[in-house]
């Protein structure tokens, strides 16, 4: 082993050997190819933000991933090792079914595992780079280390959050007695692990084996003590979240067998995923930090109040039988409709739980039959994950120019006649801009109230997600007309009553 | 640290932002198509996977070179399935996305 390593450090000595167990003489070549890569990269990513070109984009960042594949393989002196090939064969036939499988609705869990399985990943290439001979410098060692640690948190935090998503566990926030130390002790003594590697003990034989291991699944617990806490409506940041992680892991995987180009490519990775993070924390008015601490947005001493998103759920699971709000509507509510020149519909995620992204397009051609405008508002957080909503409406054909964001929506309200609210509630709740001191208060919201009138399609007349009261649905009955129930029976209903 | 060392730093946070520049430029509308695909990116790992992999080989003819390889194999399956159906699903995404009375499901 010393031997290895004494040929090792001398081989580092070389200028051209700049990055270990590869040919010296192909490594200048590699790095401007993997320097080109970068861009097409960029630019692949750059075309993703133009709806027209994006197809492309992702073409083109497909197209550059393989080719970053083969320059590896060739770089190595690998392109013939047959195992390999059956390896990624293997990986891109489950590849290929599993995203041919998955619906519209399990986007968010499909890319949380994904971002799991890139975790796991970069969590084996980081102690196959430790055991490997080749790299026994401090800053190899600790940055296999590291891999390990991002990689398995990874792995863990976004099995757990495809599970919550996907309702194998419960989607309300698990807190465990001493939850906060646990989160704690598991995080500093995963990092603990890290350094360890850099002890002679560690850097072989069995004890290295062990270490490995147990820096690992401490990495791993911790991994799970941070999403089990995180509950539905806030799984938008926590994916976002766990996909700048996986990024990460890449990049760190990448310096430790000093590959420029998994850093490059790592590093825009985890830089998109923090921007995303960013956007939604902003969009749904909570702190990064709280969310990691696992601080509810449900304030403390009230009942928990049930995600407005999944109270379909857990009405009929755990209250049993509960009988379901009669209609508050007044008896003329659909003469606003057929009388609208303008109508905008605002879907949140009970739309989505209740598959009513048909009949939405059905209503829709309908008003738009009749010479109404229609628009969606759409809020950044209404899904599960960043855009979501969005996605499920192009899959019923709805043309993207209607999906109107936020921002650009929220002065057309004062000219609509009607706004019809499926399945939405903190994110049009005008409590946000009044009522100090509550959780959604200065979150930013989509303006229903300046609408004309107000059609409101929900479950139940309980608050959202928040648990805070929306004092739209104590307005006067001739302006808020209220349906409640599932979203796509009433709308259903609504569409054919509007049809006679 | 050697100066490679650095310049990979050097490279992680340069990209980092640039990366943040460009997407900052992404509307809304296609965030869950951007998500899914820096997904398939972030399968770049994949690279490192099959380098070290292929590395297990030099551990000599040992238990742990033979367990170490399974071990690789997992790990270029699973990067290989994130980059293959990251970029597949983003795909099948994008193509939903189209304007008013371009074909479609208009009737």
């Amino acid at each position: 082993m010393l031997s290895i390593i004494d040929l090792t450090l001398t081989g580092q000595k070389q200028a051209t050997n700049i990055i270990p167990n590869m040919d010296p003489d192909k490594q200048i070549l590699y790095l401007i190819i993997a320097g080109l890569l970068v861009i097409l990269v960029m630019i692949g990513i750059s075309m993703m933000s133009k709806v027209n070109l994006a197809v492309k984009g992702n073409l083109l960042g497909s197209l550059s991933m393989a080719m970053a594949i083969v320059l590896t393989l060739w770089a190595f002196d690998i392109l013939t090792v047959v195992d390999l090939w059956i390896a990624m064969l293997i990986g891109t036939l489950l590849g290929m079914i599993i995203s041919r499988r998955v619906t519209m609705l399990q986007m968010p869990q499909m890319v949380g595992l994904l971002n799991g399985f890139g975790g796991a990943a970069s969590m084996i290439a980081g102690a196959l780079t430790l055991i490997n001979p080749g790299s026994e410098d401090p800053f190899s060692v600790i940055t296999a280390g590291l891999a390990i640690f991002v990689g398995s948190l990874t792995f863990t935090g976004s099995v757990v959050a495809a599970a919550k998503l996907e309702q194998l566990i419960t989607q309300k926030p698990i807190i465990l007695k001493r939850h906060q130390l646990w989160t704690g002790l598991s995080a500093l003594l995963g990092l603990v692990g890290v350094f360890l590697f850099l002890n002679q003990i560690f850097t072989s034989g069995i004890a290295e084996i062990s270490m490995i291991l147990a820096t690992a699944i401490i990495s791993g617990l911790f991994g799970i003590f941070f999403a089990i806490r995180i509950g539905g409506a806030d799984m938008p940041i926590a994916i976002s979240l766990l996909n700048s992680f996986s990024g990460v892991a890449g990049s760190i995987a990448g310096l430790a067998i000093s590959d420029p180009l998994l850093v490059a490519v790592g590093g825009i990775v985890g830089a998109s995923g923090l921007l995303l993070t960013q956007i939604m924390c902003r969009s749904m008015n909570r702190k990064l930090v709280d969310i990691l601490l696992g601080k509810t947005s449900t304030p403390a001493g009230k009942k928990e109040a049930a995600p407005a998103a999944v109270t379909r759920e857990t009405a009929s699971i755990e209250e049993g039988e509960e009988k379901i709000e009669e209609d508050e509507k007044p008896d003329n509510y659909l003469d606003w409709l057929r009388e609208s020149k303008r109508v905008i519909i605002v879907p949140g995620y009970g739309m989505a739980l209740s598959q009513a992204q048909e009949v939405v397009k059905t209503f829709s051609d309908l008003l738009g039959a009749r010479g109404i405008t229609v628009d969606f508002a759409i809020h950044p957080v209404a899904g599960r994950m960043p855009g979501h909503m969005n996605v499920l409406l192009a899959e019923v054909d709805i043309p993207y120019d209607k999906l109107r964001e936020m921002n650009d929506i929220n002065d057309d309200f004062p000219e609509a006649d009607v706004a019809v609210i499926i399945g939405a509630n903190d994110v049009v709740n005008p409590a946000a801009n009044t009522e100090v001191g509550t959780p959604i208060y200065g979150m930013p919201i989509l303006d229903v109230e300046s609408a004309r009138h107000l059609i409101i399609m929900n479950y139940d007349n309980q608050p959202g997600y928040a648990g805070v009261d929306n004092p739209l649905y104590k307005e006067r009955r001739s302006k808020v007309a209220l349906l409640f129930g599932d979203a796509k029976a009433s709308l259903e209903k609504l569409v054919s009553d509007l049809s006679e | 640290m050697s100066i490679i060392q650095v310049v990979l730093v050097v490279i992680f946070i340069v990209s980092a932002l640039l990366g943040y520049k460009i997407i900052n430029r992404v509307p809304s509308l296609l965030h869950t198509p951007l998500m899914s695909g820096m997904n398939a990116f972030s399968g770049v790992t994949i690279l490192g996977c099959l380098a070290a992999t292929a590395a297990t080989g030099t551990l000599g003819d040992s238990g742990v070179n033979w367990v170490a390889r399974v071990f690789g194999y997992i790990a270029i399956i699973l990067a290989m399935i994130n980059v293959i159906g990251g970029f597949a699903v983003t795909d099948r995404m994008l193509r939903m996305f189209h304007e008013e009375n371009n074909d479609g499901g208009k009737k």
